[in-house]
């Protein structure tokens, strides 16, 4: 499809979403990323049954949290798409990166790396 | 199990104030499978406090570290090297683990980051109910296994009384009547002649109106 996204996005592979639990996506937010978005399976198409029903439960978990040390619920997000929404894909790498640049950078970082940008 | 819910984190801020180096202690047991101060729980608040703590610009430590048990000694004693090295604990476990870890260093400030709701059951994964208040004198013989002292909003033991309706409780209507539930329950035993016995007063001595409780069983000690 030779399709482009964002040169930001970092991909970490995973083997499902539900391996994805609370202290992994903090420990990426310790290290100053400015947001961090699961990209799932389609609901009801997860092939350890309900796996990626569970991470977007401890997505919305994690908003809490953001919430409480002052990062903001808008850092992160779960999508759902199937491998082969490669175009789907780009687009919510696109959209993400919208949402987070709108929002700036993350006060973590800011506060480590001396208040410059990316 | 002992169930209880984690702080409020403003509230745990606030606790801990300026202290600069913290150890943040779990316990594997009844709060672990619980999920409010297990390694787990330990990991994710210890990575909350150093993003605000980033955040803030301040430099803080945080030693994570987590006991098989607070609530015995030969636990706590394991923290004894390097407890020294940080200005406070901050506990993750019930009351009893945290009063025991402060009682064993009695030199350093322990803090609670859990507070202690209950002694309960797990309904299904994630669900917990409270089931026991310990009072000291079980009398679930008489109640067709159903504990009226911790499930009954009244601790009533002549039940029900007026505000069961519908089979609910007047306090919430979530929660069921125990005595609508004992009552049930007789009736599906074909022992509801049961219930016309007056279960007499209750001797709370045995509960915390005696005080703090001990129990000594000579041929265990050492």
């Amino acid at each position: 499809m030779r399709l482009s996204y964002p040169t930001n996005v970092k991909v970490v592979r995973v083997p499902c979403t539900g391996r994805v639990d609370i202290p992994l996506i903090l420990r990426a937010f310790e290290s100053g990323v400015d947001g961090v978005y699961l990209a799932g399976c389609l609901e009801g198409e997860c092939h350890f049954l309900k796996g990626n029903l569970r991470a977007r439960r401890r997505v919305e978990y994690v908003k809490t949290l953001l919430d409480e040390v002052g990062l903001g619920k808008e850092r992160i997000e779960m999508f759902n798409m199937s491998a082969s929404q490669g175009q789907r894909f780009a687009e919510v790498a696109r959209e993400m990166t919208e949402r987070i640049r709108a929002l700036g950078p993350s006060p973590v970082k800011t506060r480590r790396e001396g208040g410059g940008e990316n | 199990m002992i169930v209880g819910n984690r702080k409020d984190f403003p509230e745990i801020i606030e606790m801990i104030g300026k202290n600069r180096r913290i150890l943040l202690l779990g316990c594997n047991e009844c709060v672990t499978v619980c999920g409010v101060g297990g390694q787990k729980e330990v990991e994710t608040l210890a990575s909350e406090l150093r993003i605000f703590w980033k955040k803030e610009g301040e430099e803080r430590e945080i030693r994570e570290h987590t006991l098989e048990r607070q609530c015995d000694y030969e636990y706590i004693d394991q923290i004894r090297g390097f407890v020294d090295d940080y200005d406070i604990i901050l506990s993750m476990a019930c009351g009893a683990g945290v009063q025991y870890v402060a009682e064993v260093y009695k030199h350093k400030p322990v803090f609670p980051a859990v507070n202690t709701t209950f002694l309960g059951v797990t309904l299904e994964q994630g669900v917990w109910a409270e089931r026991c208040q310990g009072c000291g004198t079980c009398i679930i013989h008489l109640t067709a296994g159903i504990c009226p002292i911790a499930r009954c909003a009244k601790s009533l033991m002549n039940g029900p009384c007026g505000g069961s309706s519908g089979g609910k409780c007047e306090v919430d209507k979530e929660t069921d009547c125990a005595w609508q539930l004992i009552v049930d329950r007789l009736k599906e035993w074909g022992q509801l002649e049961r219930y016309e016995t007056i279960i007499p007063i209750k001797d709370w001595r045995t509960s915390r109106d005696g005080g703090p409780r001990k129990r000594i069983r000579e041929d265990l000690r050492l």
